[in-house]
């Protein structure tokens, strides 16, 4: 008997599906909104959502006194006083009892509302954004796409990538949703 | 060959079924406010995308093209997971499939496995498999622990617990969790917080399913909502992915497609708060033993015919269940399967692959043809076109039945109109079954008709004994 | 202008009230209506119920019947739907063939057609004239038109009535659920007369109603359209 490799390719054969025509695309590939839309939307989703200038400032508001995780590569000034900050290695446990973590981004969408991680300096590995349970995303606003097919232009898909929109929620029970499962419970971000 | 168990061993016919099921009010309370809340969502989370049409279109043919090219999109797919230190397994059928994640667990000593919700492993019964192998599979999606701890079945593709109500959830928890909670839902999502977490932290192998995978990269797409997902694609030392065959798409660029009509259609979102895309392994971030097990079962089956092989684009929204009016008054475990509702009256018979199953053989006709999964379908799967196509198979399967004799009789009468418009004339001395110009009883099969509606009794004069008396 | 009435089986076995309403209609409007005697049923519920072989040869004969006319008229959206949209892939070609209410706004233009029916009326789309056809609002137009009748919107009207051909006998139980809540949000309009433009789901709906004594009458659309001050509707015993 032939491997399944082989018979599975083999009955692909021999259903012989003709080709397909060319494929249409006349659906919208960018978008007209930006950086307001992006903010409502993400607050749609009970995201909490800061304009801020001065990110430090508003970091020493929200995170002195906690225990955040702090990934490689964020700026050195984000890194304020106040707060203890921890750093990598960590252990599983050490993330899970951290109060929060705080990252920056590799793009977001304004159209849905999204933002996209993806492993890279200030954000660390997916571990880093899922364990604690408070995360703040800081977000550029050159950075903001107008639709999710120009930020799948932007992105590259060899890297480990997290799309995240809104705190972790579930829709399980009679088909409404609610805010709150395994994920960060909660997800404040900061457009500067 | 074993039987695939993509249907449950010793289900009623749908009609069967469905009589027990109707019989349930609580049910059809359940099902009327969930369907009824997610398809008003859905409506609106559609109406705000102008292109959505042209999205369907797209959609549609990205699926098409997949299909006609899984000889070289597969082996794309392969090498690019394989060149990114993944492993590539191929599974011809259920019990393949099984036995490669088991003896993939017994080579890492695990005893337990974590799961994201996957329809894949549902179909080839992986959790019962793995359980007769010593294996204990924990699922991690809130509706398929609920399923899991109140030992039942699932009866929807998106929400396997669609049938149960907060205050059911609530029963189910506190006796399998031995915990007191409210029926708030905010509380019974904390409380499988807190049961799965100590779970998440210290399984070492998950198993999942795949949205889609992108053939050029190799990357594994999966969308979720409550993290459950990312815990056990992130944490575990060892993933196991089971897919279709089915499930690519050609390009990065393709799933630009998917990502816009996947959550509006299931979960009536603009994007659900999770989706995680992997290649391979990753150093560092993540498992660092990837395999994946490209399923068969029934698919290339499927594929070979012209017009049922349409059921292959479907994404798992369910969009089509929770607009299906027959769905909404039977639930899903009426269909006796995995995949209920309008795309599991078109999938399942093709995956079972035998119309001499009286149960797989029912399910096409658990439909009044009504059209509204095709309306919504985000692939324009034309499934009433899909249901009458297997009608037709599984009266050939028949052969000669009452029904078929009946059938037969009438396509004579009709293909002469003289023979039509004696059969007319006799057929109007039931006017002497009629009172008050009703019939009200009629034997069988006309019975079951009357069961619950009047016949108008059949006039004195045709229109056509009109029209040849008056215009002729 | 020409056009043949396709009447459908059943409308011309059970229901030639409605086929002379459309007679009545489309004269009125001027068109010369023909009516081949050889017509019988277009196979719509042998294919549906999985008889394809024997739906070909009521398909074949449906367009020798018809094909000499540049327009058929069906006051049937499921069967014009089975005509138009399944006899091509019977390898048939279809003879063009309109639902009564495309084939008055369409092809005539018309929206008004100068009917009185003095009661409150409700009306359901039908599935096949809705997503198979496409007639969209045209019915609604058509009815908004009429003088002297109040026009009331009927809850859910797109959720299919549970009729189905055979899936009403085949899935007797399914098809009773769902025509109890299509019965439920009649009553709850308050009209006196349902109203669509497919007999074979007035057949199923007003069966219920009439089983229920509800009260209510099932009027094709046909009949509405025609009813006039001069000559108005009446019930048929």
């Amino acid at each position: 008997m032939a491997d399944a490799r082989t018979e599975i390719l083999n009955r692909i054969r021999a259903a012989k599906v003709a080709p397909a025509g060319p494929t249409p695309r006349d659906y919208r590939r960018t978008g007209e909104g930006g950086v307001e839309l992006f903010a409502e939307r993400v607050a749609d989703y009970r995201a909490i959502v800061h304009a801020v200038s001065d990110v430090p400032a508003k970091l020493r508001e929200l995170l002195v006194g906690k225990r955040i995780v702090a990934p490689a590569g964020l700026p050195a000034d984000w890194l304020v006083d106040g707060v203890e900050w921890l750093t990598e290695p960590l252990s599983t446990e050490d993330l899970d009892q951290a109060d929060g973590v705080l990252t920056n981004c590799a793009a977001a969408i304004a159209d849905t509302g999204t933002i996209v991680l993806d492993a890279g300096a200030g954000q660390g590995r997916r571990a880093l954004t899922l364990l604690p349970d408070y995360h703040v995303c800081v977000v550029r606003t050159d950075q903001v796409a107008a639709s999710v097919p120009e930020a799948l232009e932007r992105l590259d898909p060899l890297r480990p990538l997290t799309f995240i929109s809104g705190p972790s929620a579930t829709s399980d029970i009679e088909l409404n949703r609610v805010e709150g499962v395994h994920g960060p419970r909660t997800l404040e971000v900061l457009i500067t | 060959m074993a039987r695939n168990p993509v249907t449950w061993l010793g289900s009623p016919t749908f009609p069967n079924a469905a009589r027990t099921a109707l019989a349930d009010t609580q049910l059809r309370q359940n099902l009327r406010k969930a369907t009824g809340t997610i398809r008003a969502r859905r409506a609106s989370a559609v109406a705000e995308m102008p292109d959505w049409e042209a999205l369907r279109l797209s959609g549609e043919a990205i699926k098409n093209d997949v299909l006609s090219r899984l000889e070289v999109l597969l082996p794309q797919l392969e090498e690019a997971v394989t060149a990114r230190g993944g492993t590539v397994h191929w599974a011809r059928d259920a019990e393949e499939a099984n036995a490669i994640v088991l003896r993939l667990c017994r080579e890492n000593d695990a005893t337990e496995v974590v799961k994201v919700k996957s329809m894949a492993t549902a179909e080839i019964g992986l959790n019962e498999a793995l359980e007769e192998g010593g294996v204990h599979a924990i699922e991690t999606d809130l509706a398929e622990l609920i399923v899991q701890l109140g030992d039942d079945r699932p009866s929807h593709i998106l929400v396997p617990a669609i049938h149960r109500n907060r205050s059911e959830i609530r029963e189910i928890f506190q006796r399998r969790m031995g915990i007191s909670v409210s029926d708030e839902p905010a509380d019974l999502a904390e409380a499988a917080r807190l049961y799965l977490r100590q779970k998440f932290l210290t399984t070492k192998v998950a198993v999942s399913g795949a949205n889609f995978a992108v053939a050029d990269t190799g990357s594994i797409v999966v969308l979720e909502s409550e993290g459950n997902g990312r815990m056990c694609l992130t944490l575990p030392d060892t993933l196991i992915t089971v897919m279709g065959i089915e499930k690519l798409v050609p390009t990065w660029q393709d799933l630009e497609v998917f990502l816009q009509l996947l959550p509006r259609s299931s979960t009536a979102e603009r994007m659900n708060p999770y989706t995680s895309v992997w290649t391979g392994v990753t150093p560092g971030d993540g498992p660092q033993q990837f395999h994946l097990i490209l399923l068969d079962n029934g698919r290339t089956a499927s594929l070979k015919d012209t017009v049922g092989r349409q059921a292959l684009r479907c994404i798992r929204c369910s969009a089509c269940l929770n607009v299906c009016p027959v769905y909404e008054r039977t639930g899903g475990q009426s269909y006796g399967s995995v995949y209920p509702g309008p795309i599991g009256a078109i999938l399942t018979p093709q995956l079972v692959g035998d119309m001499h199953d009286k149960q797989a053989a029912s399910l096409p006709y658990a439909s009044s043809l009504c059209g509204a999964c095709f309306e919504v379908c985000p692939v324009r799967i034309d499934i009433p076109s899909v249901l009458t196509h297997l009608r037709a198979e599984a009266v050939t399967a028949k052969g000669r039945s009452p029904e078929s004799v009946a059938m037969a009789a009438a396509a004579w009468m009709f293909r002469d109109a003289k023979r039509y418009e004696r059969a007319q004339k006799l057929g109007a001395l039931a006017r002497l079954l009629a009172r008050n110009g009703k019939i009200t009883s009629l034997p069988w099969p006309g019975s079951k008709w009357t069961s619950s509606r009047d016949v108008p009794a059949p006039p004195a004069e045709s229109f056509r004994e009109w029209w040849r008396k008056n215009r002729g | 202008m020409k056009v043949a009435l396709f009447a459908t089986c059943l409308t011309d076995t059970f229901y030639p009230s409605t086929a002379k309403a459309v007679v009545r209609l489309l004269e009125r409007l001027g068109c010369e209506v023909s009516f081949p005697l050889e017509q019988t049923c277009c196979g719509q519920m042998h294919f549906n119920t999985g008889y394809r072989s024997h739906s070909v040869p009521l398909a074949r004969q449906y367009t020798e019947v018809f094909e000499s006319f540049d327009h058929v008229v069906a006051p049937s959206g499921s069967c014009a739907g089975m005509v138009r949209e399944v006899y091509p892939t019977l390898g048939v070609s279809p003879v063009p063939t309109h639902e009564l209410s495309e084939f008055l706004v369409d092809v005539l233009g018309v929206t008004d057609v100068g009917a009185w029916f003095p009661h409150r009326v409700t009306y359901h789309p039908t599935c096949h004239s809705l997503r198979m056809l496409g007639v969209g609002d045209k019915p609604l137009k058509l009815l908004s038109a009429v003088r002297a009748l109040d026009l009331v919107e009927l809850p859910a009207a797109e959720t299919c009535c549970g009729f189905g051909g055979t899936f009403a006998i085949k899935n007797a139980e399914t098809s009773t659920a769902m025509l109890a809540d299509k019965m439920r949000c009649v009553l709850d309009t308050g009209a006196e007369v349902l109203s669509a433009g497919d007999n074979s789901c007035l057949m199923h709906i007003g069966g219920g109603l009439s089983r229920l004594k509800a009260g209510v009458r099932t009027v094709h659309l046909a009949e509405i359209l025609a009813s006039t001050e001069e000559d108005p509707w009446r019930a048929t015993p």
